[in-house]
């Protein structure tokens, strides 16, 4: 699979394909695409940094030039601050979610009864609708509701107010994204491991190497560039967490984060310039992970079956 | 042939490292063995009873009276399997019936759409050389950088101008204007088609619209069916977009629908389940006839 960078890069490798037709045609096909990209993604971008020096509330025609205040309320405000450290949870979280999926992707590698319904299993959480999931939850996590009973049976007792409890909400919702997102990272993994060649096992069996050093010296290095891509994936994915919180809790109990707090910013209380500064904040840290991520994945692309 | 069925039959052949095979092992080796066997297969049961088990309950409580839900443990199963109360409950009185029409609607256009704009697009930047075409190309690729979700805040302020706002237009030019990773998958395929295919037609005398459509288009069936299956579903599921353009009640998509059984159905969770379950019915019937399709395509998709 190449990467959009390379098809960029590819630009003079096929003259045949330079169809010198009306110069005008190509364009005739872009107009639509083009149009839309300017005004729902640049337009978007562009307003998005010059409102975050401004002001504006979202209505009032006068918008004024506030230069780099609404940053330095960001920065100074610890109310505004904390809200990075919700993502803390989901970072803590994202490092499970690799460890599970890289392992059950392992185990059903190997010959495994039943080994697609498991699959299934594991990866249908990922196509569910996030309302319905967030519900599911909310039920599951009632205090004295399904998991207190099941927690109960392993000798457990007492009821606990799993979204309620501050000290607790953060790992409840961050268990809860866990679950959805377990089955891609798992489906990317097992497509990776498919496409290392079955003759490497084989040579490494005579030579007797175990299950273990199997993994350690013939998968692992064979999935390096998607482990470490999805790993900046669910990186920059903990510091735009929205859905689960925002339909769980609203955000309350000390559960808001950072994409919730600058919606609640721009829509509830009428602040867009500060709710820009936010959000230019949230892209160029985004920016700046799939920079490290570029520079730290080689070249050449993992092969996913 | 059924599901388990398919289960079984497609499993025949797992890809990946072949079976161990092992010839005259002492019995301490095979007692290992048959222990390390057994926490593998303890640990997939455990993973699958905790993605499962959350589903079960739901499904268990959608199909109990209100006075059963209340009184039985949520692992108990209902009294009455056919108890189809809940559901009627959820698709009348909480509206899901208008969410399924409102959804089919924008996930029809938006899909139609998607497929156009990317296909058209991967045809201009692939076959044709042009004065700015680098440019296009790098705009498009600096534009899948950016998360949409940062920049929902000024492009409310352009649906609003657009006077888009509540209307069903809004969610399906958002859903078609802001995605890239289709036209990425479309690039991708559109170059595995081989130039001659359109250097014939043009020999006949076809125009670049008619090789688009009667050449390009056609050949291009596997992207299309990924980028169907993928944009498909994040359109069914998405919840943001809908709840930020469409606070209309008539305008309610599956999600919303949904989303909106937190005030009047308070702590009825058997209405609440119910709804949920009817949501995940048509997902799961998609997953079920498409799972390979389904694991390729967000293979594709996320890996851009």
């Amino acid at each position: 699979m190449t990467s959009m960078t390379d098809l960029a890069r590819q630009d003079g490798d096929a003259p045949s394909r330079g169809v010198r037709a009306n110069p005008l045609t190509p364009w005739l096909f872009l107009c639509v695409p083009l149009g839309l990209l300017l005004v729902f993604t640049l337009v978007p971008v562009l307003s998005m940094v010059w409102y975050s020096f401004t002001n504006w509330d979202g209505l009032d025609p006068d918008v004024s030039f506030v230069g780099v205040k609404n940053y330095q309320t960001l920065l100074t405000r610890p109310a505004l601050f904390q809200v990075f450290f919700v993502s803390l949870y989901y970072v803590a979280a994202s490092f499970l979610q690799m460890a599970l999926a890289l392992y059950f992707a392992t185990l059903l590698s190997f010959q495994t009864r039943l080994r697609n319904l498991f699959k299934g299993i594991i990866f249908f959480p990922y196509l569910v609708n996030g309302v319905a999931i967030g519900f599911i939850f909310l039920y599951v996590l009632q205090p004295g509701g399904t998991l207190d009973r099941i927690v109960a049976l392993f000798g457990g007792g007492g009821r606990h107010l799993w979204v309620g409890d501050p000290g607790l909400v953060n790992w409840s919702l961050a268990g809860v994204s866990v679950w959805r997102y377990l089955g891609l990272n798992f489906v990317l993994f097992l497509g990776a491991i498919a496409s290392i060649p079955g003759s490497l096992y084989e040579a490494a069996e005579l030579d007797g190497a175990n299950r273990w050093q199997q993994f350690r010296y013939i998968i692992l290095p064979g999935i390096k560039p998607i482990v470490s891509l999805s790993f900046i994936l669910a990186l920059s994915g903990s510091l735009s967490v929205f859905e689960i919180p925002y339909i769980m809790t609203g955000g309350a109990n000390g559960s808001k984060t950072f994409v919730i707090q600058t919606l609640d910013l721009a829509f509830k209380f009428d602040k867009v310039g500060l709710a820009c500064a936010c959000a230019v904040v949230l892209l160029l840290f985004i920016l700046a992970m799939t920079w490290v991520q570029r520079r730290l994945v080689p070249e050449e692309r993992v092969e996913l079956s | 042939m059924t599901v388990a069925d398919q289960v079984v039959a497609s499993s025949a052949t797992p890809p990946g490292p072949p079976r161990r095979v092992v010839r005259g092992e002492s019995p301490a080796a095979r007692g290992r063995r048959v222990a390390v066997v057994g926490l593998k297969y303890a640990s997939l049961v455990v993973a699958s009873l905790v993605m499962v088990v959350p589903l079960v309950v739901v499904l268990f409580t959608s199909l109990k009276t209100p006075e059963e839900a209340r009184s039985t443990s949520p692992l108990t199963p209902p009294r009455d399997w056919f108890n189809l109360h809940n559901f009627s409950v959820a698709f009348v009185d909480g509206r899901m019936l208008q969410g399924f029409v409102n959804t089919t609607i924008i996930l029809a256009v938006s899909v139609t759409g998607t497929v156009l704009i990317g296909s058209m697009t991967a045809y201009a930047l692939d076959r044709f050389r042009f004065r700015g075409r680098a440019a296009v190309l790098g705009s498009f690729l600096l534009a899948a950088l950016v998360p949409s979700v940062t920049t929902q805040v000024t492009t409310f302020q352009i649906i609003n101008k657009l006077n888009l706002y509540d209307t069903r237009w809004s969610a399906i030019v958002l859903y078609v204007g802001t995605d890239i990773v289709s036209i990425y998958i479309f690039l991708q395929m559109i170059r595995a088609i081989p130039v001659a295919l359109d250097e014939a037609a043009r020999i006949d005398g076809a125009g670049a619209w008619t090789v688009y459509w009667r050449i390009i288009l056609p050949n291009l069936k596997p992207a299309i069916a990924t980028v169907v299956i993928v944009k498909g579903i994040t359109v069914y599921n998405d919840f943001y977009i809908p709840f930020l353009y469409m606070p209309d009640k008539d305008l309610g998509t599956i999600s919303t629908s949904l989303f909106r059984f937190k005030g009047p159905f308070g702590s009825s969770w058997e209405a609440i389940s119910a709804g949920a379950i009817l949501v995940m019915v048509p997902t799961l019937v998609v997953f079920l006839a498409l799972q390979r399709y389904i694991y390729n395509g967000f293979a594709a998709g996320s890996v851009k």
